[in-house]
């Protein structure tokens, strides 16, 4: 093994960062080229060995500051001002030699999509020890027995041999353990986790997050840890960082920030799940009925939905829970025509609704109303919002004029929005108004049903949460029935009457909420439910000590 | 090399023949949908109904399409081209030496402009944004506007005219040496690359860029690796395929442009016999020489995609 | 929206240029100096204060040649395009929005005529049909369809599964609606600059068939036309064939810094940051 030369302070943190600055060239649409700054003077350090969370919304900076510990900066973000101290020297000033150096020996990156980060052409084992090779850290053989010996703390199946298979090969949750190994493999004194479990299902998250956490601790190397989840960060880290909008927010120990926040905004996102919703009766018999409904892509060949049989209540909440894969949003499409289903009805209102969207009528239409996850896409981008709301009280009602522009008004303000957002394209809104207009848009439909396709998955925290306490309140008012679909169990908590487990294409667990959240549980709700990470210290080592089923990715 | 790719790359082939099975069809279709008929066409409103009749009798034109069309490719398969309406003469035995010359001028044309193009795209994207990038998207952009003739006659007056470097017509004949062919090919191949580099240097660039702009190579460069060995070890392996699509489109677009530019250095090729044949209204030749382009067109294509295909990780190492 | 002063200094040229050879073929009777077939002078003579650009192959004034010429070869181009265009778009995004085997049929014919060379074809079909305005127009229009075809279905294909346009099926909108007002305006932008795009090419395909003898025929003659005329003076370092040639590529390169432009504004709307 190579000799290890560089300067050490013992006395002093392994990475100190001052006053850092970074800013951007944004090209705004019909405008001149402006730099806008994404990180407004913040300072931290980090002990050697120690974890630290970087928490925050989309746009607060973390990815940014993650990555200025390696002096890189993605697309047209640039390192304006302060220090980067790491092993006692400003890496800034380090030149290009002296950056390369550093990049992949002292600091390694994990990033979000392992399955986008690992290049498809070449084998898994190549680029594992490629860094360890390069900075002649280990011999090939010895970075490669180093890697298999990785890989097994990181328990991965059939370590001896996983390596020799290409990227495409391999499973995503397997993956971001790869390539968390390939950050260990030439051991760095630090390592940049950027929302290593995020793309993940939540079954397969905490093996991940568990491999993780114990590889972090075996090693002794230091973390930041990025994520959006303030549970998530709180399993691994040791202090977390909280910043919104490029600026520093709270800075504390994992028990301070999580038990007694000193800022408001830390407040929010720590009781970020605790909306309190009362379960209602089941008396009112169901006005929506699923029966053994089975769909099938390409032709019957693969088979999505099996056998599906559930109800819906007037005014009340159906939760579809699963993980990707479960089939939940393709029970969706067929309950709206858009997936004709091979066998099994479904029964609205007292009558059978035609399997094809086409046969149905106007009103079986207008009654049963679609929400999508994807906000910004579920909108025509040239279209306003007066039209976007608008269209359907033209369509249905036959409204138009005054009578229209005085409706699509008081629909804005039951979404919590002005009249000024009127004559707004869809780009000018933010992520959490166009789901707004997109709730506005359904209920101009008066429907008695609206299905809910991971509304919230695509949002920030606490705007996500604006949203489910909107459609809550929306419910009590207009007495609206929601088909809600998530893969998030801690949204069903707080919006469900009654719940569905779905698993691989069949209803695996169902009932009103409060039977299917209590034990005894059936394996996989048990695997489902353990797997949700809880704002506690310690959860993720009694999650895993408690787990009775693989994880399903396995 | 795995039973999947060879069963995908034979699938390829096969779907190639159908095309170009289905083309002729077209081609032969293309040539029937005079209103009046070949006959007439060919010897203009003035002909006396026997030399019609005649004439007809001699095409075969009172058989119905489909026979006549079998007929055709019948022969097509056997070798057997037909035989020229204006000359008489068989049509496979002009073609043979024509053919050789068109494809030694696409060859030279091909040697120059496909290492040249790769070059500057590489330059266009290691400088990206930079002022050789833009000299070149910019020039590219001008050369995609130019006619083949512009810069055909541009040669030439400069060249030829001007300063009498090289001949402005490009005369050519059996065992002429090597190196006068060379120099007779010289304006007509170099017109060619010009033809072609800007395009295919553009849709490089963009093959390139959008390699380089993957996650892959951030993680490649979050390693320590040095620009060169970014682009050797990472981005190379990935740009193969969609730098030989781009190659091969180029290719069948530079055998198209050699019709015009046989036509302005009135170099004996395909192109020059096309055109010559169309003018006259020969049709066999016509149907005969439009099938050969679309075959070299089609082979093109079916390269280009067998190139993807072998290249393509995930079908050389399925799961 | 539109800011004068935002319009970078290439697009000025393209658009000055475009508007200039418009005006000349507008116009034409009224510029040009000389009848377009009237023999005025000596055979190539050169250029002089009484014939700007010199005389041509038979003594006829070039200059009004070329007006002359700049309104056929923009109006058979015009006239092509509108056609290819017309015919390409609304067939692309019916296949994309109606799908099924209307789709598979079209899509697989189209496959089949851009198999073949464009170019070749249209020499396979000229070769029979008499060489008339309205033969060009037709058969320059309807291959070039196959162009436009593909871009728009393509286009529409990727708008046509965004979940807006499922939403407006969902609420149970008809098929003009959805192919109108939904996804018509969203495709409007990479439609518009491919129109550029495929004016340019009918402009050098048409001087391309002219230059070989199978496009205009004399005693008319667009620029191509004209090249074809000139072209033995070459030899003779007379280049008179040089400027109906330069006046193609420039029309070609003006239109093309138009629809660059228009291409680069509409990217434009999204935003967003650049790659330093």
């Amino acid at each position: 093994m190579a000799k290890d030369t560089r300067p050490v302070d013992p006395s002093g943190p392994l990475l100190d960062i001052r006053n850092l600055r970074i800013e951007a060239k944004v090209y705004p649409p019909g405008e001149a080229p402006r730099t806008i700054t994404l990180v407004h003077d913040v300072s931290l350090s980090l002990q050697k060995g120690k974890v630290l969370g970087l928490i925050g919304e989309s746009g607060a900076g973390k990815s940014t500051i993650g990555l200025s510990s390696m002096a890189y900066g993605r697309g047209g973000v640039k390192i304006a001002g302060g220090e980067i101290i790491l092993n006692g020297r400003d890496i800034r000033k380090g030149g290009t030699q002296g950056i390369r150096a550093l990049r992949g020996r002292e600091v390694c990156y994990v990033a979000q999509s392992a399955a986008a980060a690992f290049n498809p052409a070449h084998r898994l084992m190549d680029q594992v020890v490629e860094a360890s090779i390069l900075h002649g850290v280990a011999s090939r053989a010895e970075a490669e027995r180093r890697a298999v010996a990785l890989f097994k703390k990181l328990s991965l199946p059939d370590p001896e041999n996983i390596g020799q298979r290409f990227p495409h090969q391999v499973s995503g949750g397997q993956l971001q353990r790869v390539m968390t190994a390939m950050a260990l493999c030439s051991e760095p004194d630090l390592i940049v986790f950027d929302e290593p479990t995020t793309a993940l299902d939540v079954t397969t998250q905490i093996d991940v997050l568990a491999a993780i956490k114990d590889a972090i601790r075996d090693t002794g190397v230091a973390a930041l840890y990025i994520s959006h989840d303030l549970a998530v960060v709180a399993q691994v880290s040791d202090e977390i960082m909280v910043l919104r909008h490029g600026k520093l927010v709270e800075w504390g120990g994992t028990r301070q920030i999580i038990k007694e926040p000193r800022q408001e905004y830390t407040s929010a996102l720590v009781s970020v799940h605790e909306i309190e919703h009362q379960e209602k009766e089941p008396g009112a018999s169901p006005f929506l009925s699923v029966r053994n409904v089975t769909a099938a892509y390409g032709g019957g060949k693969i088979k999505v939905l099996k056998n599906v049989s559930v109800d819906i209540l007037p005014g009340q909440t159906l939760a579809v829970v699963g993980e990707s894969g479960s089939g939940k949003s393709t029970l969706a499409r067929a309950i709206t025509g858009l997936l004709p289903p091979e066998q099994g009805s479904i029964t609205f209102a007292g009558r059978t609704l035609s399997n094809r969207l086409a046969d149905r009528s106007r009103d079986d239409l207008r009654e049963l109303q679609m929400i999508y996850q994807m906000a910004d896409v579920a909108m025509n981008p040239r279209q306003t919002v007066g039209t976007i709301i608008g269209r359907p009280l033209e369509f249905y009602f036959g409204m138009g004029g005054r009578e229209r522009d005085a409706k699509v008004a008081e629909l804005l303000e039951k979404i919590e929005m002005g009249r000024g957002f009127v004559d707004r394209y869809p780009a000018e809104l933010s992520g959490g108004q166009k789901q707004r207009v997109c709730i506005a848009r359904a209920l101009a439909a008066k429907p008695r049903l609206i299905i809910c396709d991971e509304v919230t998955s695509a949002l920030d925290p606490l705007v996500a949460n604006g949203i489910l306490k909107l459609l809550l309140g929306l419910q009590a008012e207009e007495g609206v029935a929601y088909l809600f679909i998530t893969h998030d169990l801690a949204t069903v908590k707080s919006i469900a009457d009654s719940i569905a487990v779905m698993y691989r294409g069949e209803v695996v667990r169902y009932g009103p909420k409060s039977e299917v959240l209590e034990p005894p549980f059936d394996a996989y709700t048990d695997l489902l439910l353990s797997s949700v990470p809880e704002m506690e210290i310690g959860w993720l080592e009694k999650a895993i000590s408690g787990r009775r089923m693989a994880s399903a990715g396995n | 090399m795995s039973s999947p790719i060879l069963k995908l790359i034979a699938q390829r082939v096969a779907l190639g023949l159908l095309l170009l099975l289905a083309v002729s069809v077209l081609i032969f279709a293309g040539t029937q949908i005079l209103p009046g008929d070949v006959a007439q066409s060919i010897l203009g409103q003035s002909a006396t109904p026997q030399a019609l009749a005649n004439l007809r009798e001699e095409l075969g034109l009172n058989d119905p399409a489909i026979v006549r069309y079998f007929r055709w490719l019948g022969g097509i398969l056997t070798g057997d081209l037909g035989t020229a309406l204006s000359s008489r003469q068989d049509i496979a035995t002009a073609i043979g030496g024509r053919l050789w010359n068109t494809l030694f001028l696409a060859f030279w044309a091909a040697i120059v402009s496909v290492p040249l193009a790769i070059l500057l795209g590489l330059l266009a994207v290691r400088y990206r944004n930079g002022w050789i990038d833009k000299t070149i998207s910019g020039l590219a952009l001008a050369s995609t506007s130019l006619p083949e003739f512009f810069v055909g006659y541009l040669l030439v007056y400069f060249f030829a005219v001007k300063w009498q470097i090289f001949p402005g017509i490009s005369t050519v004949y059996d065992g002429m040496p090597f190196l006068e062919r060379m120099k007779a090919i010289a304006l007509p191949a170099t017109a060619l690359t010009l033809v072609v580099l800007a395009h295919m240097m553009r849709m490089t660039r963009a093959a390139i860029l959008n390699v380089m702009q993957s996650a892959y190579i951030e993680t490649a460069e979050l390693k320590g690796l040095s620009p060169f060995d970014i682009i050797r070890k990472h981005a190379f392996p990935n740009a193969i395929a969609p730098i030989i699509n781009v190659v091969m489109l180029n290719l069948a677009f530079l055998i198209v442009g050699v019709v015009v530019i046989e036509v302005i250095f009135v170099y004996p090729g395909m192109g020059q016999y096309l055109v010559d044949h169309v003018a006259k209204r020969d049709v066999p030749v016509v149907q005969a020489v439009g099938l050969i382009f679309a075959a070299v067109y089609i082979g093109l294509n079916i390269i280009a995609d067998i190139a993807a295909i072998v290249a393509n990780p995930r079908l050389r190492h399925p799961k | 929206m539109l800011d004068l002063k935002r319009i970078p200094v290439t697009a000025w040229i393209g658009l000055v240029l475009t508007a200039g050879f418009l005006i000349c073929a507008i116009f034409a009777p009224w510029i040009a100096p000389y009848g377009k077939g009237e023999i005025v002078g000596d055979v190539w003579a050169p250029a002089s204060g009484q014939f700007w650009l010199g005389t041509d192959n038979l003594g006829r004034d070039l200059l009004s040649r070329m007006i002359y010429g700049a309104r056929t070869t923009i109006f058979i181009a015009v006239m092509a395009t509108a056609l290819s265009f017309s015919l390409g778009s609304i067939l692309g995004l019916t296949a994309a929005v109606v799908g099924g085997w209307l789709d598979t049929g079209m899509s697989r014919f189209v496959d089949l005529l851009m198999a073949i060379p464009t170019l070749i074809f249209a020499l396979v079909v000229l070769s029979v049909l008499p060489s008339t305005l309205v033969t060009l127009i037709l058969v320059m229009g309807i291959l070039d369809s196959t162009r436009v075809y593909r871009l728009s279905r393509a286009v529409a294909v990727d708008i046509n599964v965004m979940d807006f346009v499922e939403a407006a099926k969902l609420r149970g909108e008809g098929k003009g609606w959805i192919i109108f007002r939904e996804i018509l305006p969203n495709a409007l932008s990479p439609l518009v600059s491919e129109l550029g795009l495929r004016f340019i090419y009918a402009v050098l395909f048409l001087s391309a068939l002219s230059f070989l003898g199978l496009g205009v025929q004399p005693p008319d003659a667009d620029w191509g036309g004209m090249v074809k005329e000139n072209k033995d003076g070459i030899v003779f370092g007379i280049p008179a064939a040089l400027i109906p040639a330069a006046a193609i590529a420039i029309l070609a390169i003006s239109v093309n810094l138009v629809a660059d432009w228009v291409l680069n504004r509409t990217t434009d709307l999204k935003g967003g940051r650049g790659n330093g």
